[in-house]
């Protein structure tokens, strides 16, 4: 694990970083609406077009619906697309998301975390996104403005492998991450550049036989997102799912790919394990959340308690065989999720983990910890108090309440 | 600024067709007449992007295409966006070499409820942007795709689905959204209407909305059989009275510069050529209510606001507005 290129090291925050890669893998056309806290993607990115330091068409659309639609059409018209939003713009874009996935069309986009109102709030927390969850995208989570930096440039070369073809979103949490100015190191444009590649259309075979490109071609004309009915439907949906468990494999292969040129890897590129080999309790959580559970973890081993962090860095697809491999052992779980799924009992990452686990004999405790909506704050101590509440389960040999709620009121 | 396009009814029939026949349009069907009108007036590669809608549906049914040029579809309120996309990426990509036709057109095809209802905030923002398309409204006055529902397309008095004709409503109570003069009012380079029973003039007017460096609107009259209740062999009659009837004026506006086209401008220099409303009205299913004694109040209404509207246009084309009205 050697650095290979020479890097650059910016202040940046994760806005920032996240417009920074957008403008180095040579990007067709970026359509975007500006929304908080995602505004410094397309403010940066509109600097970059003015000064000329990107040959990209930037089109400032009415409204996210319409950002969304003009990536998918542009994508399939042959360029390689780029957006940004977050919570308002992503529910806005709701319908496009599943028209774009089921166009095949690989769109990047970075999603600022953000609550949903009502009430209004402008803050983290993972509403936007797990609401997405079964709209065909990929979804990555970053924990900080160098995963940020790391994922949007991984993202071109994984959304856009012919395995795959599937819109890939970067969640990065709202401030914290977006707002917060931190070291980024930085690869040369033309390093970038040679990694992603040049922008491959899927070639396609028509039915007379002839192998053409997959996009809208005046010499090769084909119909794009046409009208399927019931005999036909399905079979889309299928192949989504295929192209889904491809992309497992494919995020996996760009972790390493990305490790070559920067030296930076993050676990198997779908999660990243830290002290959970060993552990007898383990968090499992996504987003910038991780680094404090991190800081913890090390406090607590200091202290002869065996614990350790489970990060999902892929949450869609779901590496569902790395999370049973990584708990396997661990005696009790706590899951933490930064948004709820009102009425289902627990939110999004814990059914799934809990999911995961159902098939194993025996398997770990596993409860659910409902944490930092709207941009409340998690401290340490807190999560400290999570790990000691798995201890008490281990003793008590009792599981309690199933979802629980961390620095809540009342 | 505009080329002079020179054809004859042959060149016209002999150009290969671009929207193929083959799809599921009802038997009159005006949109189906309309688009295949159309698709004779591109002047090279077009690219055509739909609204769901109609003539998406019935000519995009998996694994078949009526389209014999490329052509996209993404969802109902969009049109004015795919366009967006799709003109903005071949912008980019023939600057950097990546595509390698010189010119490739974009259409937009939209519905009366893909463009004056949800699709007109895309279509506004679009037009303000500044992209080189045609928009082409197609309007049948109503949603016949879900089944006859009212728009803010469809005409005063009209029975919808949603807005049926009962014992105390006489359909539609609301005046049809004047959507080319909203259009004017973006101050865009091009904005007509047109009707396929004035077949020459609907292709000139497409030409020159693809020729007009920016947005482009054009919107088209296309009679519904199945939601107008007419006659489905009537439908290009329908096309005529309309205009005849002064309901549907024809009219070009090049920079904001309105001008009457010469179907319309025979009825401003000879009104007595201009035909009462009521004679389209009463050969379509949907208006059938208004010649009871009952509704007959709204009749007058149509006609009044027909000629009010009339007399507006006059003024805007700098015509001079006829002392009497029909």
């Amino acid at each position: 694990m050697k650095t290979v290129v020479k890097q650059e090291m910016l202040a940046l925050n994760g806005d920032e970083a996240v417009a920074y890669a957008a403008k180095q893998p040579d990007v067709d056309v970026v359509a975007a609406y500006p929304v908080t806290p995602q505004t410094i993607i397309v403010e940066k990115f509109s600097e970059y077009v003015a000064n000329g330091e990107v040959e990209t068409e930037f089109v400032c659309t009415e409204s996210e619906h319409s950002a969304m639609t003009a990536c998918l059409t542009a994508s399939v018209t042959g360029a390689r697309t780029f957006t940004a939003t977050s919570a308002p713009g992503l529910a806005l874009m709701h319908e496009m998301l599943f028209v774009t996935s089921g166009c095949r069309a690989p769109v990047v986009m970075a999603v600022a975390n953000r609550a949903l109102s009502a009430p209004l709030n402008i803050h983290c927390d993972h509403s936007d996104t797990m609401a997405e969850r079964d709209s065909g995208w990929i979804q990555l989570y970053a924990e900080n403005a160098q995963e940020a930096y790391d994922l949007i440039i991984q993202g071109f070369k994984i959304a856009e492998s012919q395995e795959v073809l599937l819109p890939v979103m970067v969640g990065l949490d709202g401030f914290t991450l977006t707002h917060t100015l931190e070291n980024v190191q930085v690869l040369s444009d033309e390093v970038v550049r040679k990694f992603v590649g040049s922008h491959q259309i899927p070639k396609v075979v028509t039915h007379e036989g002839k192998i053409v490109p997959f996009k809208l071609d005046p010499d090769n004309p084909m119909s794009m997102g046409p009208i399927a009915l019931p005999n036909y439907y399905f079979e889309f949906k299928r192949q989504q799912e295929e192209a889904m468990r491809n992309a497992l494999k494919r995020i996996s292969q760009v972790n390493e790919e990305f490790e070559v040129i920067s030296g930076r890897r993050y676990g198997n590129g779908l999660l990243e394990l830290y002290q959970v080999e060993d552990a007898d309790v383990a968090i499992v959580c996504l987003g910038s959340t991780t680094g404090t559970v991190r800081t913890v973890v090390d406090e607590l081993r200091e202290e002869g308690v065996k614990a350790g962090v489970l990060k999902i860095r892929a949450f869609r697809p779901l590496p569902v065989e790395g999370i049973v491999e990584a708990l396997k052992k661990v005696k009790a779980v706590a899951v933490m999720d930064r948004s709820m799924s009102f009425g289902g009992g627990g939110g999004a990452v814990f059914h799934e983990v809990r999911h995961a686990l159902y098939d194993l004999t025996p398997h770990p405790n596993v409860v659910n910890y409902i944490y930092g909506l709207g941009g409340r704050d998690t401290s340490p101590t807190q999560i400290r108090q999570i790990f000691e509440d798995l201890q008490r389960m281990i003793q008590a040999k009792r599981v309690g309440e199933l979802v629980r709620y961390v620095g809540l009121r009342g | 600024m505009f080329s002079e396009w020179k054809f004859t009814t042959k060149d016209i029939a002999e150009k290969p067709d671009l929207f193929l026949s083959g799809h599921r349009a009802c038997a009159g069907c005006g949109p189906a007449t309309v688009l295949r009108l159309i698709m004779k007036a591109t002047r090279g590669p077009t690219i055509v992007t739909n609204a769901t809608g109609c003539m998406e549906v019935v000519s995009s049914i998996y694994p078949y295409t009526s389209w014999a040029t490329p052509w996209v579809h993404t969802a109902f309120e969009n049109a004015a966006a795919n366009a967006s996309g799709i003109e903005a990426a071949l912008k980019i990509m023939r600057k950097k070499g990546k595509i390698k036709q010189e010119q490739v057109d974009v259409i937009a095809f939209a519905g009366d409820g893909g463009t004056y209802d949800i699709g007109i905030q895309a279509l506004s923002g679009a037009v303000e942007r500044g992209h080189d398309f045609l928009f082409v409204l197609y309007d049948n006055e109503a949603y016949m795709n879900t089944g006859i529902q009212r728009s803010g397309g469809t005409p005063l008095g009209a029975s919808t689905t949603t807005s049926p004709a009962g014992t105390v409503i006489p359909g539609k109570l609301e005046h049809k959204k004047p959507i080319a003069d909203i259009m004017v009012a973006h101050d865009m380079p091009y904005v007509a209407t047109a009707s396929p029973y004035y077949w020459r003039d609907l292709l000139v007017k497409v030409r020159r909305g693809i020729e007009v460096n920016g947005p482009a609107f054009l919107h088209v009259f296309a009679p519904c059989p199945r939601g107008w209740r007419s006659d489905p062999a009537k439908s290009i009659e329908l096309s005529r009275l309309a205009v005849e009837t002064c309901i549907f004026p024809l009219w070009e506006a090049v920079n904001g510069e309105y001008q009457l086209s010469t179907p319309s401008k025979v009825m401003a220099l000879s009104p007595q050529k201009k035909k009462p409303a009521k004679e389209y009205l009463e050969v379509q299913g949907r208006f059938r209510h208004l010649f009871t004694p009952k509704y007959e109040k709204m009749l007058a209404e149509i006609q009044r606001i027909t000629d009010e509207r009339w007399n507006r246009l006059l003024k805007r084309c700098g015509m001079v507005q006829p002392a009497k009205t029909a």
